[in-house]
Parts: C-alpha cells; structure tokens; sequence
C-alpha cells in the first residue's frame, strides 16, 4: 500500500499512505527542534554519569559526584550547627544567673528554649505552658512556683526532675494520704478552714485545729506553702488540682502527686540553660536574690 | 475592508491629478493597493490610517513569502532641530540613569546616605528625603500608576514621544548607532563595510566595535546594580570579588541583553517584540500629533529635473528618499502612519533640509494631527501644533495623573513615622495569679521610621485598674506607662504583661504609643482582654 510521491505544491514527500484522498506530508522535523532532542539526550547521559539515576535493590546508583539529597541535608544541618556554636559557647560558659544582664544572649537562649519546649514540654505543659488543670501539669506563666521560680529553680528542676526514680538529688516529698484519718464532720470542716485560707470558706475552730495537726508542719499555719518540700501555696488563687469542695477531699484522703522526668543526660546542659530561660521568661519568673551576695562566680573563666 | 468607490475617489480628488499615472490596483494581503494618495485628503475618514503603495511601478505579482526579512538599517547622520532634542533627552536620560546612584544625600549617621537607593537587604527604599517601608509599596503602587498614566498623556497627546526620544531602547539604539557611525562611517560606508568580505581589516573594525559595545553595555548594568547597594562600596566590593552572587549575575544579564537589544535587535524589538506600540495605536486618533507625510501635497512624486520639464505633473516630493535613510527604524514615512515609526522626527529634519535646497517650503514631513491634514489638504485653516494638546482627553489624563501625584505626596507629609502592632497571646488566653488578678500577655511591636533612636511611651487606655510590664523591667515596676527606647529606622519587638485586679470582665482597650520629643506622634491600636470571667 506505500505509495510515497512527491507532493508538487510543497515538493515534500509524501508518507505513502491515503486515507479517504487525505495525504499527509512525510515533513522533517525542524533543525531547531532535532538539535534540542539530541542535547536532551547529551545531557541524560551526563546525568546518569554524575548523579544517583539507576534504581538497583536497595539503592541507587551513586554516581560520579557522589551527591545525595541526604548529604545536602546533613551538609545545610551542620551549617547552622556552625553558625549557632558561639551562642551555645557563650551560653555553656556564663553562669545561670547572670543570663538576663546579657539582653543579646539572653534573648538567643529564649529563642532556642522556645523551640526546645515545643519538642520537650509541650506533651504535658500544653504549647503555650498553660498545663492543664483536669491533669495535674501546672502552669508555667503564671507567678506560683511549687519549688521555686527563679533561674537557678527552675535549672534545678528541670536537670534533676521532680519525683523521678532513680535520681538522687530529685525535687521529692510526700503528702500521706489521709484515707481514714478524719470522720466526716472533721474533713468537711477542714476543707472549710482550707478554703478560708484563700477567703473561699468561713473559719472555724474544727478545722483550724485539725490543719494545725496534721498540715500546718509542710504548708504553713496560714497556707503559706513550703517551696523547700514543694508544698503547694494554699492561700492564693492557683489550685493546681482545682478547688471544688470535692476535689479539696479528694486531694486531702488520696493525694495527687505530680512528677517530672529529669532530663540531664537527656538534654545538653546548654538546651537545658535555654529552656530554664525560656521559662522563666514567660512572665513569672523570679529575680535570683542571692545573685547581688555572690560576685565571686568567675564570668570570664576559659572552658 | 470595504472597496472604496472609485466615483467618489475621484471626484474627491485634489489638485494636481496626475493623469499619466500609473493608477492600477495590486491586491496585497486581501486589500487593493493602488498608487493613489490615500489620506483624511481624498477619501472616507478610515482612509487616512490605510498604507498606500510606495512602489514606483507598484508591485505586479503577490508576495508568497509569509516571512519578512530584516533588512539592516544603516541610518544616515542628520542635524536638525529635532536631532539636537534627541541629543539633549539622551544627555539627560543617560545622565540619570548612570548618575543617580553617585548622589549623595545625608540622613545623618543611622541611614545610608545615597540619595535613590533601593535597600532590598534592610527593607527599604530611599528617594532624597522620602524613605519608605515595606508596608508603604502602595507609594511604589502609586508611582507606577502615576508612570502608567503619564503614558497614556503623552501618547494622547504628542504621540509615540516616549517610543521617539526617552525610552530606553530608543537611547541606547541611538547610542550605539553612534558608536557604528564613529568607528565604521557613515551610511554609505557602513553598507559596504557589510558587504565587503571579511578580511583583516573588517575584522579590525568589528573587533572594535563590539568592544565599545560590550564597554557600554557592561557599564549599563553596573550602573543598575548601584541603585541596591552602597555605590562606591560596591564597586569596590565588585572588582575586589568580594560582592554578592547576586550582583555578578545581574550585571552579566544586563550586560547580555544591553548588548543584545541595543548593538544587534534594534528596531526589531520596537516593531515585532514590545507591546507598547500595539497599545499605543488604540489609543491614538485622528487628534494626537504624529509624524506624518503630507502626501496631497508631496505626491506625485518626481526629481527635480523631471519636475522642472513638467511641472503640473509632480508634487513637492523630489523621491530622494533622505526621509528613509535617515530612519533609525528603517521605514518609509511616505507609506503613512505605521507600527515602525517610532515619531522621532529625524525625517523631518531630513526632509526640511532637502525642501530648503531645492527652495520649497518646509514641513513636507512633520508633525501633525490626522484631523489637520485633513484640513490643510482641502484648504481649510489649521491650528498650530501645540494646540493639539489641549483638549479633553489630555486634560482629564493630567487631571487624573496630578491628582495621584497630588494625594501621594499630601499622605507621604502627613504620615505617622512610629507604628504600633499589637498581637495578643493566644495560647493561653488568659494567665490566673496566685493573688486572683489575671494577666495577659501581647507582643508590641513598636515601628521607629525616623532616622534616629526616639523615646517612645506605651500607654493603656481604658481597661480600669489595669498596670502593665514588660519582658525587660520587673512586675514591680508595673504601671499605666512604660518607656522603651526603640532604635533608628528599626522595629523594636516589646513583650507586655497586663494585669487587671481580680473580678475584672472580658473587655475591650487599647495600647496608645507617643514618641517623646517634639513631634508627639501618636498611634493608638485596639486590643481585648481575656479574663475567665468571659464578657459582659
């Protein structure tokens, strides 16, 4: 059926074939359009030649540069590793203390902190540090520290960890519970004069007498708290387990107690450094009073 | 295109009716064509937009090419008044443009001080006294606008000016027309330059040449990175290779493209390549002045000498064809208004030259309204040129753009030059203290425009009982008022801790920043705050 000829109008060959008297014309590509196809060609190969291309099993070919997405990756990370050495140098060698008179460093060690917390705390104390009142996790912005709320306090805290088994030097103490201990007119006046501490319930003498036995010893005759034992403040406006009556009794019979990993050997002293001032930065962090009486910390101290 | 009525065509014919022409009709593109003058003179309104045939014998066969070959245009050097005007807006144009950058304007010590700078690292843009932020672009919106609209004045009302004297591809086209004038000659020697064989002088000249133009164009886009940095700290940074990537390749691609555009592409890029022609001619009409060839008047065309033996028979076009050697775009005049002419007026200047030598009066070639010719050819009296400007169509686009000029320069002299921004936390809304009260937090950011450290107060408004601290002082400081000091021509980012006694509702206040020196700027922004006592 081929029947090439050539076309007289266009003195193009035809491809030989008819479709209902339609002839098309067998017309060459453009030069332009042929030389494109063979660079395109040129350059695969070059390709295949200098970076990964082949599928094998279980990787690629490497090819001649020896590129990977993976090396870029681990190249740009250690970039920004580099560029972040002399904050965490500076940070490594200046006292806790004196953190907030270097308003430059200060303001890194917040920045790293904030994203430190995020991958750290922000499983129990929420995102934004608020805790979480139905669980137990306290506050963080707010200017009620059970153990203490300036740098060194919270450095303390966070290295050591609170009621974390097998540390030594961990933030610990017990509230007994009192399952038993009080009949039910005793407890119910207990939980008034609890109240009362914070101007929630009316005083009476039951319940005056009963908190001076057996809770005035670690939270104070008027509910001070004791941050030496942890011992929460009674006559403020914070409730860590919240304050119904009911939850008031159960706290008293069955006490919650609240415990946090210690996270030395976990995290680097200079992340830890970083979280301590992040947050102390939110907004109820304590000015660290001994840092006048004690000028003898060496700042400049080569590491 | 409808045929024109031949009857009409000739009783409306002028004057010199030249009986022995050749008058047949060459169909061309689907339109007749015919060595008849064609203007707003001899026939329907829509005639004076159509091309005539130039030809002399007009064309006997169809073109069958679909593609048109450039034909180098070798412009013949011309004086003239209109010659000297383009020298001068080149002088001017070019002046600015590899000048502005050396300027120097005094900020006093926190700022640059270039006067036109564009700060693309810090954010800003400078322009002598006026500096603007990235908030402000609408200024930059507006100037853009401003420069829209001035084009579409200048185009209603003196034509393609802009394509003819300022724009950037005509100036640097001249420039480097001027640079094959200077090292090949003239017209006629530059002709036979191309077409002499390469040989060793040929290539001498071209190796020159082309390294004038590489001179140029590389000056061209070293002058454009000079608006983005320091000046003379990036030319020395340049040759030192101390400056960024960014800068090399700019200059390389403004280098290619000057040299490119304006040593080789030339007119192509005015007829095939820029859209502003195309846009152009929708907005032209029969009122705006143009370049234009008087054809009643010039046509027949004949030599002097033929003209001389017969003297009814010929117009004042002496065919010597000056008007088409000197174009920079290579057109004939005398086939009408089109797309190629860039109304530069060298034609005119060629054309006056050559009516003054064989004594004719001027302006054969000239500038003109379409609706004057119309006029002059039947007779009738014209209005001088420059009164082509007034009308309502120019008017209103003066009007328009003034008053954008105006209205901008009116909100750059009243504008703010501290700003406020007030995002309040979210996460958690609201903060319980032990003693009842409750806190809540905003990040203030605190815009310093001036060039120099102001003092800045932060006061609350509304939200009774309330005192505020800040990231850096204690809550003991607290109070309705707190100073910060934000640095020059910078935003200063402030953490602020409100708190309101205990029993407070949900409201709404407001933070009212005051700069503390002789100005007293104020800005006031609204914010809420949260309590768990919800809202009233």
């Amino acid at each position: 059926m081929v029947n090439k000829r050539i076309d007289e109008p266009t003195g193009t060959e035809t491809v030989g074939h008819e479709w209902d008297g339609i002839e098309e014309l067998d017309t060459p590509m453009p030069r332009w359009w042929l030389w494109t196809l063979y660079l395109t060609i040129v350059w695969g190969i070059v390709y295949v030649i200098l970076y990964p291309a082949w599928p094998l099993v279980d990787k690629a070919t490497e090819g001649v540069l020896g590129w990977s997405s993976r090396g870029e990756l681990a190249k740009e990370m250690s970039a920004v590793d580099q560029a972040r050495v002399t904050v965490r140098e500076e940070l490594s060698r200046i006292p806790i203390e004196r953190l907030p008179e270097n308003s430059g460093l200060f303001a890194q060690a917040v920045a790293g902190g904030r994203s430190a917390f995020q991958v750290h705390c922000s499983q129990c104390h929420g995102s934004g540090a608020a805790g979480s009142q139905t669980l137990g996790y306290p506050n963080l912005n707010d200017d009620d520290w059970l153990w203490g709320g300036d740098l060194k306090a919270i450095e303390y805290t966070l290295v050591n960890g609170i009621r974390s088994p097998g540390v030594d030097d961990t933030r610990a103490s017990v509230m007994p519970p009192f399952e038993g201990a009080f009949e039910a007119a005793q407890l119910n006046a207990l939980v008034d004069h609890t109240l009362s501490l914070s101007g929630k319930g009316s005083r009476n003498a039951l319940g005056a007498q009963t908190y001076e036995d057996n809770c005035s010893v670690c939270h104070g005759l008027a509910g001070e708290g004791n941050r030496e034992l942890g011992a929460p403040r009674l006559n403020d406006a914070i409730w860590l387990y919240g304050s119904s009556r009911e939850q008031i009794r159960q706290q008293i019979l069955n006490p919650k107690m609240g415990r946090m990993p210690h996270w030395s050997g976990r995290l680097d002293p200079v992340t830890i450094k970083m979280l301590s001032a992040y947050v102390w930065s939110l907004g109820g962090g304590e000015e660290f009073v001994e840092v006048a009486d004690d000028p003898t910390v060496e700042v400049d101290e080569e590491p | 295109m409808k045929n024109r009525d031949p009857g009409r065509a000739s009783s409306a014919r002028p004057r010199r009716e030249g009986e022995n022409r050749d008058w047949s009709v060459v169909v061309e593109d689907g339109r007749a064509k015919t060595n008849e003058p064609v203007s707003g003179a001899v026939a329907e309104p829509e005639a004076t937009t159509l091309r005539h045939e130039p030809h002399e014998p007009p064309r006997q066969q169809l073109p069958t090419k679909l593609f048109e070959k450039r034909t180098k245009v070798h412009n013949k050097r011309i004086d003239g008044p209109f010659r000297r005007f383009k020298w001068f807006v080149m002088f001017v144009t070019l002046a600015i443009y590899y000048g502005t950058p050396w300027i120097r304007w005094d900020r006093g010590p926190y700022a640059p001080d270039q006067a036109v700078l564009v700060d693309l690292a810090n954010r800003r843009f400078y322009m002598f006294g006026i500096e603007i932020w990235p908030h402000e672009f609408y200024y930059v919106a507006g100037l853009l606008i401003m420069a829209a609209l001035g084009l579409f004045l200048v185009t209603s009302a003196v034509g393609r000016a802009w394509c003819g004297y300022a724009c950037p591809q005509t100036v640097w086209t001249d420039l480097f027309q001027h640079i094959d004038r200077f090292v090949d000659g003239d017209r006629n020697a530059r002709m036979k330059l191309d077409a002499a064989p390469l040989g060793p002088k040929k290539i001498a000249k071209r190796t020159f040449k082309y390294t004038i133009y590489l001179v140029i164009s590389f000056w061209t886009g070293g002058a454009w990175i000079m608006y983005f940095a320091d000046a003379p700290t990036l030319v020395r940074d340049f040759w030192a290779g101390e400056a960024a990537s960014a800068a090399y390749i700019t200059v390389a691609i403004l280098t290619l493209t000057t040299f490119t555009l304006g040593g080789f592409m030339r007119e192509q890029v005015c007829i095939y390549m820029c859209p502003w022609p195309r846009i152009q001619t929708a907005m032209m009409d029969e009122k705006s002045l143009l370049v234009t060839y008087k054809d009643w008047r010039g046509e027949p065309r004949g030599s002097v000498k033929k003209a001389k033996k017969d003297p009814e028979k010929f117009g004042d076009c002496i065919d010597c064809l000056q008007c088409v050697a000197v174009c920079p775009t290579g057109i004939d005049i005398r086939e009408g208004p089109q797309v190629g002419c860039i109304t530069c007026a060298l034609c005119i200047d060629a054309c006056d030259k050559v009516m003054a030598e064989v004594g004719r009066p001027r302006g054969l070639i000239d500038y003109a309204t379409l609706e004057d010719c119309e006029k002059e050819a039947n007779g009738e009296a014209t209005r001088p040129p420059w009164k082509a400007l007034l009308r309502p169509r120019t008017i209103a686009y003066f009007l328009i753009w003034g008053s954008i000029g105006l209205a901008m320069l009116f909100a750059l002299g009243v504008r703010s030059h501290v700003g406020l921004s007030v995002t309040p936390d979210r996460n958690p809304p609201y903060i319980l203290m032990s003693d009842g009260s409750v806190r809540n937090s905003y990040t203030l950011k605190l815009r310093n425009m001036e060039s120099r450290p102001r003092e800045m107060e932060i006061e609350l408004q509304g939200l009774p009982g309330a005192v505020m601290w800040t990231d850096t002082i204690g809550r003991e400081a607290a109070g309705r008022m707190q100073i910060k000091t934000v640095p020059t021509d910078q935003v200063l980012a402030v953490r602020a801790y409100v708190i309101v006694p205990e029993g407070a509702d949900t409201q709404e206040f407001s933070f009212r920043v005051t700069s503390r020196d002789e100005q007293r700027e104020s800005v006031v922004t609204e914010a809420r705050f949260d309590t768990p006592e919800g809202s009233e």
